[in-house]
């Protein structure tokens, strides 16, 4: 059983997904308990998946016994389990939420997609071939579409509209650039084509770059990076809380990639081409930032200011890809951890507000809410995480992008414009908070309480994770720092997968 | 037969762009099937253009084609296929909701 664990994060959540439209007859009940159980039990093996990683450092399952490079392989270290471990986490609480909140009962199969969206992202977490990463993007993007869709409403249909298209296109430069690679280095396993690239032809080197750049463009249209990330606060801020919650994790998978595939190809390695692309993130990544913050600023909306909220911790997270640096990149995922959660969270608590003033703009006054104190003191605490105030987790993750950016050139324009982000982000949020919670209409019926009690506890139980990962910073560093270290030992992968090292560099 | 395949990538994407920046949703379905014509032939190409090649490699055949790019087209297809009746759907969706055919759900004010 152990020998299959690579497989069976993805085998969970698809056999799930099958059962669920099986016994689609059994009711609601029925299908909400095998889907939280689903989850349940992908965490189970995630953790002793997590454990074994940690113990053996790669582990590589071989579908059908075809032995890499002619085989698609799976690869499970420390980075992709931290990776599928926070996926199924986001999906508990959205889950969780959506059972509350009634949602999933509002159309037909959202279970069903739920289960394969996980299908789809643990996929790509774990994938050690090119083209399958694309075969699980196309799963992960096809299972998206429905659920941004689902019990879907006029608003709803067009940032679906844009969002699908948008992918699409994406869907067809990746295939270039796949092809591109292939008819150059003729494989697509990940750690071959960094074995490959390592002792490429001079002549060659310029097309290589530009498939590596196109596929930074398909990444980065995941990520939403500028000038790619109009579609994002549309489709976020229209979909119903728990799918926003959930695509939380998506604009990661694209960060995820973009250290996973040009980490490995265009590594220490790669001669000429060795890290050529984070010039390129570290500058779009700024670019976006200022985006964001405009965004948030001009935000008349509590949705898509959350929405734009992601945004601004996406940018921060490719700025810290661009540093490039041993620190940057531990810094990396330890905010990744935090900001995937707590913005899984901020959507949930920004449906509960809405919901509960029946008004979405931050324009418009409102009577006092019916649950104003806990729901007040959470958007507080979760404002003071995601702006990176102390003592939550935001402030560390920064701290730590922050100190590694001191050893790169660009350090005065990336430390002023995040800290500039940071206070502006921080003045928006409390005009949004004042506006919510203090400049209420005074009348004599207050607002209904429309929402389910659990409702309120789960975003109060999320919100735990930013103390616990202060409580804890000093073990998550270090896990972090293990995690970096890996990421730049590309010899390691490529021994792993193909038993073989790359001489020079 | 290298110039050939090359030009007709290179009319089928500009095809598919010009068409999908025009921004109504019947022309980005045509648009998008095009891209992904394009990207097939691309693909095929990429396991180079020969002739007189075995498909499948046999013990006694000497010389054969790729058979790679071949897989990898046949899962672009399927997928593509999958894509592009997903996209009709929603265009119709998008159709019956706002009465027009524009992304934005406006008409163009001339």
């Amino acid at each position: 059983m152990i020998n299959h664990i690579p497989i069976l994060p993805l085998l969970i959540p698809l056999i799930a997904g099958f059962l669920l439209l099986l016994f689609k007859d059994f009711g609601l009940k029925f299908q909400r308990i095998l889907s939280i159980s689903s989850i349940i039990v992908l965490f189970i093996v995630s953790l002793i998946a997590l454990s074994e990683a940690i113990d053996k450092q790669y582990i590589t399952y071989i579908l059908g016994n075809w032995e890499a490079p002619f085989g698609i392989i799976l690869v499970l270290d420390k980075l992709s389990i931290t990776m599928v471990l926070l996926t199924t986490v986001v999906a508990f609480f959205a889950l969780a939420y959506a059972i509350s909140e009634n949602i999933d009962s509002k159309g037909a199969n959202f279970q069903v997609l739920f289960q394969l969206q996980l299908f789809g992202l643990n996929g790509a977490f774990l994938t050690g071939d090119l083209f399958n990463l694309f075969v699980f993007f196309e799963i992960l993007l096809l299972a998206s579409y429905s659920l941004l869709l689902h019990f879907s409403n006029k608003e709803k249909t067009k940032a679906g509209l844009h969002y699908v298209i948008i992918n699409l296109v994406g869907s067809t430069l990746f295939l270039f650039a796949v092809g591109t690679l292939y008819g150059i280095l003729g494989t697509l396993n990940i750690a071959d084509l960094a074995l490959k690239i390592s002792t490429l032809d001079k002549e060659n080197l310029n097309i290589i770059a530009s498939a590596g750049l196109l596929l930074l463009v398909v990444f980065g249209l995941k990520a939403a990076m500028f000038p790619l990330y109009l579609w994002l606060p549309k489709a976020y801020s229209k979909t119903s809380a728990p799918v926003a919650a959930l695509f939380a994790i998506m604009t990661k998978v694209g960060i995820y990639a973009i250290i996973r595939v040009h980490g490995t190809l265009f590594g220490e390695y790669a001669g000429e081409l060795a890290y050529y692309h984070t010039t390129w993130v570290l500058v779009i990544g700024i670019i976006t930032l200022i985006m964001a913050t405009f965004g948030i600023m001009s935000s008349k909306e509590i949705k898509n200011m959350v929405a734009y909220l992601v945004l601004a911790s996406v940018s921060i997270l490719l700025i810290s890809v661009g540093i490039n640096s041993k620190d940057a990149i531990s810094g990396t995922i330890y905010y990744l951890i935090h900001s995937t959660l707590i913005s899984g969270g901020l959507f949930l608590l920004a449906d509960i507000i809405v919901n509960s003033r029946q008004s979405d703009l931050l324009t418009q006054q409102t009577p006092k809410l019916p649950n104003a104190r806990v729901v007040g003191i959470l958007f507080f605490g979760y404002a003071i995480a995601i702006a990176g105030l102390p003592p939550l987790s935001g402030f560390f993750g920064k701290i730590m992008i922050l100190y590694a950016s001191l050893d790169n050139q660009m350090y005065p324009i990336i430390i002023g414009t995040i800290l500039l982000a940071s206070l502006l982000i921080i003045i928006s949020l409390a005009k949004a908070g004042t506006t919510i919670f203090f400049n209420t209409l005074i009348t004599d019926e207050p607002l209904q309480n429309n929402i389910a009690k659990h409702s309120v506890k789960i975003v109060a139980v999320l919100l735990l994770i930013a103390p616990l990962m202060v409580i804890f910073a000093n073990p998550i560093t270090s896990f972090c720092n293990s995690i970096a270290t890996d990421i730049f030992n590309v010899n390691g992968y490529v021994n792993a997968v193909l038993h073989k090292q790359i001489i020079g560099g | 037969m290298e110039i050939i395949i090359s030009f007709v990538i290179a009319v089928l994407c500009s095809g598919g762009i010009f068409l999908i920046l025009k921004a109504r949703t019947y022309p980005i379905v045509l648009g998008l099937t095009l891209l992904a014509y394009a990207v097939n032939l691309f693909l095929f190409a990429m396991g180079r253009l020969n002739i007189n090649m075995a498909a499948i490699l046999k013990s006694d055949v000497q010389s054969y084609a790729d058979p790679l790019p071949q897989a990898l087209v046949l899962t672009a297809i399927v997928i593509s296929f999958a894509m592009t009746a997903f996209v009709i759907v929603l265009s119709i969706k998008a159709q019956s909701e706002f009465n027009t055919d524009h992304v934005d759900a406006k008409e163009d004010t001339k």
